[in-house]
């Protein structure tokens, strides 16, 4: 008959088993801060996280802009005043390519997370990515016919 | 092609050293190769003290992942020649305590796999009489790729959230719950979703990537996971706005 030890039954498993007294030292190497420089893939994902910020300076932008028309035409010339100081044009043009890029990735890595099936097949990647982005430039095209032809 | 190539080998004896130093060993450089066979040649041939672990050596047990230049690597389907005229750099997979040379101690993720209950659920079990639970090839599609998982935490060695959080669930159990979760005949995706819809479970995931280009077994833990947040986000919509339909 198979004795089995009373330790092993019904307990969750111990980061240090407590039966042994002279329990081996663990080396444990620490994650530098900078982890992140090491690696294009990773540098690439700090950035898309990063682009996040300036999603948000937009959106701050959309609202000051919507309270300068509000506030009447003197308001809103002196908003549009702010928006040609070459200040304000550098920080929209690095904004606008991180936004860019936040759209980019995020295209591109839709396909993992929708699981889309078809009649019992997975739709390729290829095709969820690209309705995305067809879905994007018929978005655009409708805004910008709103806002330069409309 | 040279005949031989060397191995910055990882040594650590928790006896003696206080941190890890690399050693160097030339071993012979041949076509079949792979980094495996270069390290049990360093053990038979050369130091017979040099620790690591391994079984199989076909990429199915899981024992034998490490960092090869770098790169976490299943070392027996990783080709010597793919890196001549080297040196190759092998070291213990990343994020993991060092026990001994290239062995890690892997007590973190038994625990964490056993606890996204990796098996098929039932709320109440079929009678035998009535045969097995019959599934259709359409049905066993949807989780198969999940179900190819070999347990080698090369995607935990891949994931820097478990390397800055080792609170963090991790890929592989992650990928296996959702596998199971998939499965037509599981029942307990509640249980588990109570379990890692958390922080420390599938919220964890920052999307780098990384585990799903590393997998040897193509199994996209990535994936799994952001589907999984799909589901729990669906799930407490639901319960938001219908909190009389849910159990």
């Amino acid at each position: 008959m198979v004795s089995i030890a009373a330790d092993a039954v019904g307990h969750e498993m111990k980061q240090a088993p407590a039966y042994s007294e002279f329990h081996p030292r663990w080396y444990r190497s620490r994650v530098s801060t900078y982890w992140w420089l090491g690696k294009w893939a990773h540098l690439k994902f700090i950035l898309r996280e990063l682009s996040s910020v300036f999603v948000a300076f937009f959106v701050v932008l959309t609202l000051l802009q919507i309270w300068a028309v509000r506030s009447g035409p003197e308001a809103y010339a002196e908003f549009q005043e702010w928006l040609r100081k070459p200040l304000v044009i550098t920080l929209n043009v690095i904004s606008f390519f991180f936004v860019l890029f936040h759209a980019i990735t995020w295209f591109n890595v839709a396909p993992r997370a929708m699981a889309v099936r078809v009649g019992g097949k997975r739709v390729p990647d290829v095709v969820i990515a690209g309705s995305n982005y067809a879905a994007w430039v018929v978005v655009s095209a409708i805004v910008a016919w709103l806002l330069l032809g409309g | 092609m040279a005949d031989t190539i060397g191995l910055e080998v990882t040594r650590y004896s928790p006896e003696r050293d206080v941190q890890p130093a690399l050693q160097t060993f030339q071993v012979p450089l041949r076509k079949d190769w792979t980094v495996l066979d270069g390290l049990n040649y360093i053990k038979d041939k050369v130091d017979g003290s040099l620790s690591f672990r391994w079984s199989c050596r076909m990429g199915i047990c899981g024992s034998c992942g490490m960092m090869v230049n770098g790169e976490p690597k299943l070392t027996c389907a990783t080709f010597l020649s793919n890196y001549a005229p080297g040196p190759v750099r092998v070291e213990p997979l990343r994020y993991f305590p060092v026990i001994r040379d290239l062995v890690v101690a892997i007590t973190d993720f038994m625990a964490k796999l056993q606890a996204v209950k990796p098996w098929i659920v039932r709320q109440q079990e079929k009678p035998l009489a009535e045969g097995e639970y019959l599934q259709t090839p359409q049905q066993m599609d949807l989780y198969k790729q999940f179900s190819m998982c070999i347990n080698c935490m090369i995607c935990y060695a891949a994931c820097p959230v478990y390397g800055l959080d080792p609170l963090f669930t991790g890929p592989a159990a992650l990928a296996l719950a959702q596998r199971y979760n998939l499965d037509s005949r599981d029942q307990g995706a509640q249980e588990r979703l109570t379990l890692l819809s958390r922080d420390e479970g599938i919220w964890g995931c920052t999307f780098v990537g990384e585990c799903t280009k590393v997998c040897p077994k193509h199994v996209d833990p990535a994936g799994a996971i952001q589907q999984y947040k799909l589901t729990a986000a669906k799930e407490w919509f639901q319960s938001l706005l219908m909190p009389w339909a849910t159990k």
